[in-house]
């Protein structure tokens, strides 16, 4: 089975990934976000996403956690990482350990 | 909390039965989900690795393309990057882990002839630089796709398997133990009853 990849974020810098294969989606709002996310979920298998992005439609990601496609993985922004990514591994680690592996000695 | 059952030997070969099977249910659930939890940390320390490393190079690769793009007209940009020199295809797979479907990727990777897909005449060495680490970020991207999705839905299933397995320890297999206990008292108590009242009749009988 192929698949193809494709970025959602801000239009500004995920240009460079066009470079390398992966669609880029430019959207200007969260809105503008969700509604490419649930237009493109069927045809791409990886879904990356900007996590300022990523973070303002939580709730429409965790739609597509239980399915195996398509894989949607947040991304840090051109501004730097605003920690979506790391908290959500903290949640899959709780949730699944009742304990955060990493919190007790910072590693 | 007794099971609404029948007092009868029947019944009593069948929660027997059941509860054969429930603790051996539970055994191996938990088993199961032991080995998935051992699993999940390995992956969970390997993903934490690779996103801490990804994180700092991804943002500073786009850092430096949007100063890139700052220093050409939009035009100029949008008409470079409209042929990608990479062509990124997907092996799209499934494998299992303790019976979770979880998705595997291989990247195939195809070089077009040019490392980068404009001329040099249109943007500035940042575009090159940015292009350059961005192809060798992608390959690892896919990595953390696959495992980020892996950690998800093991950390489902986990969550899935340990409330199976409560449910099994604290719930149905407490229930069947005490129905089978109560269902052999009330036996034993009609037996009792029964062999009472032969040896009233049998004195009776002696007596006339």
């Amino acid at each position: 089975m192929k698949g193809k990849t494709a970025i959602i974020g801000d239009g500004e810098s995920i240009l460079v990934f066009k470079a390398v294969g992966v669609e880029p989606f430019a959207v200007k709002s969260a809105e503008d976000a969700e509604s490419v996310l649930s237009e493109i979920a069927k045809s791409y298998k990886i879904i990356f996403i900007t996590d300022d992005f990523a973070a303002k439609i939580d709730e429409k990601i965790s739609k597509y956690t239980a399915q195996s496609y398509p894989i949607i993985v947040s991304v840090p922004s051109k501004s730097g990482s605003n920690g979506y990514g790391e908290q959500k591994l903290t949640e899959a680690m709780e949730k699944a350990l009742g304990i955060n592996l990493f919190s007790a000695n910072g590693k | 909390m007794r099971l609404n059952v029948n007092p009868t030997r029947m019944e009593l070969g069948k929660l027997k039965a059941r509860l054969k099977t429930a603790t051996r249910g539970h055994k191996l659930l938990k088993d199961k989900t032991d080995e998935m939890i051992r699993r999940f940390s390995d992956l969970v320390r390997e993903d934490k690795l690779l996103r801490d490393s990804l994180e700092t190079d991804i943002s500073a690769t786009l850092k430096k393309f949007s100063l890139a793009r700052t220093l050409a007209s939009k035009s100029d940009i949008e008409l470079a990057f409209t042929i990608p020199s990479v062509s990124v295809e997907i092996e799209c797979g499934v494998k299992t882990v303790m019976n979770v479907p979880i998705p595997h990727l291989t990247l195939n990777k195809t070089e077009k002839q040019g490392k980068y897909p404009y001329s040099f005449a249109f943007l500035t060495s940042e575009a090159d630089v940015a292009v350059d680490s961005a192809g060798s970020l992608i390959e690892k991207m896919v990595k953390l796709a696959e495992l980020e999705k892996a950690v998800a839905m093991l950390a489902d299933e986990i969550e899935k398997g340990k409330r199976r397995v409560n449910a099994l320890e604290y719930v149905m297999i407490p229930n069947l133990e005490e129905t089978i206990k109560y269902i052999s008292m009330k036996l034993e108590e009609n037996d009792r009853s029964s062999r009472v009242r032969l040896m009233k009749v049998k004195s009776m009988i002696g007596e006339k």
